[in-house]
């Protein structure tokens, strides 16, 4: 059943597709839609709630609840790492749990990263990129926002396997589902703000730093050196022009080298 | 003892000739004066955060002479660029930096004294092309890392782009401006830049909350 569905879903997705525009984005137009409608939700409760959650909650407190999820999330964080071959990193995340849990009470306190052992950034998507899947295309997911189709399979198994999701009784553990999203929100209130200036078009610019993100997460910040950017460096050989008004120190200066 | 003497005169020597020698400072050291100055200036003055002139004069005066705005602009603009004539290049840096200045006031605004860890520097002496390593350390998160691009020119090391997490800004924005290009030419982009600037700036940057 679950399967005919997702046939459909990308049978529908297909019928999106839109024909010049970015080959990583197919379908565009669908993107577009959830993107407005999550920023719909976004605006009238989301923001809001974080914003207030901000503004009332004391920093003490919010980092705390910060710390509490982070370190249950340590536990699968380390799993990822196993699953990639990276021994110590899982080690060192297990680790980090060990102590958070006990000495830093529940992990409300991050004993281990003032031990020096650093949180990892790991999940089933970067797992799979690991692996050797592609992006697939980029997608939109209603709430959760910026995908793609390795990473929608990602998070369905981060989902999946996300200890909250165990909490009970029910109640409890839908107060720690909501809690955690309003807190990760909260945390992303200055970033939103920042893309809301520095953005001509948000959804493009969102969605370019989410692909740049997931590739440098699943190199470990250390991706192959085919980078557009230092290709195109070529280009800045013939630049020579006069340098603009207020950054007159300034010069940009030919370049002989450039491979 | 006096080899030891000696060697120690010698080495002495050496590291004066070589600081004589090098005019201008290494990059992650140039990297890391800048931000610690900024960092420290930010953390005395308590009204700066809310004061936007005030952190754009300070990232004026203290940040920018180390950027390479042009070629930022050359970079983000692609293959574009080559097609802009001298007057477009130069209103197109101007529109860019002023976009970037306040993105970056944004942020510094943002910033709330964590930790940062400057990492040494990977790069042979005679490298003109390097990447300087900042880390902010955070607690319950992982590090995000800034990764300043930067390039060796007469006037001294430049950036020429700036990666947070792994995000080039440059990059980011080459679609952007590719796309604009595409639908609206050169001067089309050059309007629509000015225009998000007018925007912001009207908005009296973004609202505190």
């Amino acid at each position: 059943m679950r399967v005919l569905g997702s046939a459909v879903l990308l049978a529908v997705l297909a019928a999106c597709a839109t024909a010049d525009g970015d080959p990583r984005d197919p379908f565009e137009g669908f993107n577009r839609g959830v993107y407005k409608f999550n920023e719909t939700v976004d605006e009238a409760i989301a923001k809001p709630v974080a914003t207030a959650y901000r503004d009332l909650v004391h920093e003490e407190i919010r980092s705390r609840v910060r710390n509490f999820f982070s370190n249950i999330g340590d536990l699968f964080i380390g799993v990822n790492d196993l699953l990639q071959g990276k021994l110590q990193d899982g080690v060192e995340d297990w680790a980090r749990f060990a102590f958070n849990s006990t000495f830093g009470l529940l992990g409300i306190h991050d004993v281990a990263s003032d031990m020096g052992i650093e949180k990892h950034n790991e999940d089933f998507g970067q797992t799979l990129g690991r692996w050797g899947v592609g992006d697939g295309p980029y997608l939109v997911l209603p709430i959760l926002g910026s995908s793609t189709l390795r990473d929608s399979v990602g998070t369905a198994a981060d989902l999946y396997t996300d200890p909250v999701g165990d909490f009970r009784p029910i109640r409890l553990r839908n107060s720690a589902v909501a809690l955690r999203l309003v807190g990760v929100r909260a945390d992303l209130l200055d970033a939103s703000r920042i893309l809301e200036e520095a953005a001509l078009d948000k959804y493009v610019f969102q969605r370019d730093a989410y692909l740049q993100r997931r590739r440098s997460l699943i190199y470990d910040g250390q991706p192959p050196r085919e980078e557009r950017i230092r290709e195109d460096r070529s280009l800045r050989t013939p630049v020579n022009v006069e340098p603009a008004a207020g950054v007159n120190n300034l010069r940009v200066v030919q370049h002989a080298h450039d491979r | 003892m006096r080899t030891i003497a000696k060697a120690a005169l010698c080495l002495f020597a050496a590291l004066l000739l070589g600081s004589a020698q090098g005019e201008e400072l290494a990059p992650d050291v140039l990297v890391k004066n800048v931000t610690l100055e900024v960092v420290e200036l930010i953390a005395k003055d308590k009204e700066i955060r809310g004061n936007r002139n005030k952190l754009i004069q300070l990232i004026d005066e203290k940040v920018l002479p180390h950027f390479n705005f042009t070629g930022m602009t050359a970079l983000a603009m692609g293959q574009s660029w080559n097609k802009a004539n001298a007057e477009q290049k130069k209103r197109l840096t101007e529109e860019f930096k002023t976009l970037l200045v306040r993105t970056y006031a944004s942020a510094l605004a943002a910033y709330s004294e964590q930790k940062l860890e400057f990492r040494p520097l990977r790069a042979k002496p005679t490298d003109t092309d390097v990447t300087v390593n900042v880390r902010v350390l955070q607690s319950g998160a992982q590090p995000v890392p800034i990764d300043y691009s930067m390039e060796k020119t007469a006037a001294g090391w430049k950036v020429y782009d700036v990666m947070v997490g792994g995000v080039s800004l440059v990059a980011n924005y080459r679609t952007e401006f590719n796309n604009t290009v595409r639908e609206s030419g050169i001067d089309g982009l050059i309007k629509s830049l000015s225009a998000k600037n007018r925007t912001v700036e009207a908005a009296g940057g973004a609202p505190q909350k």
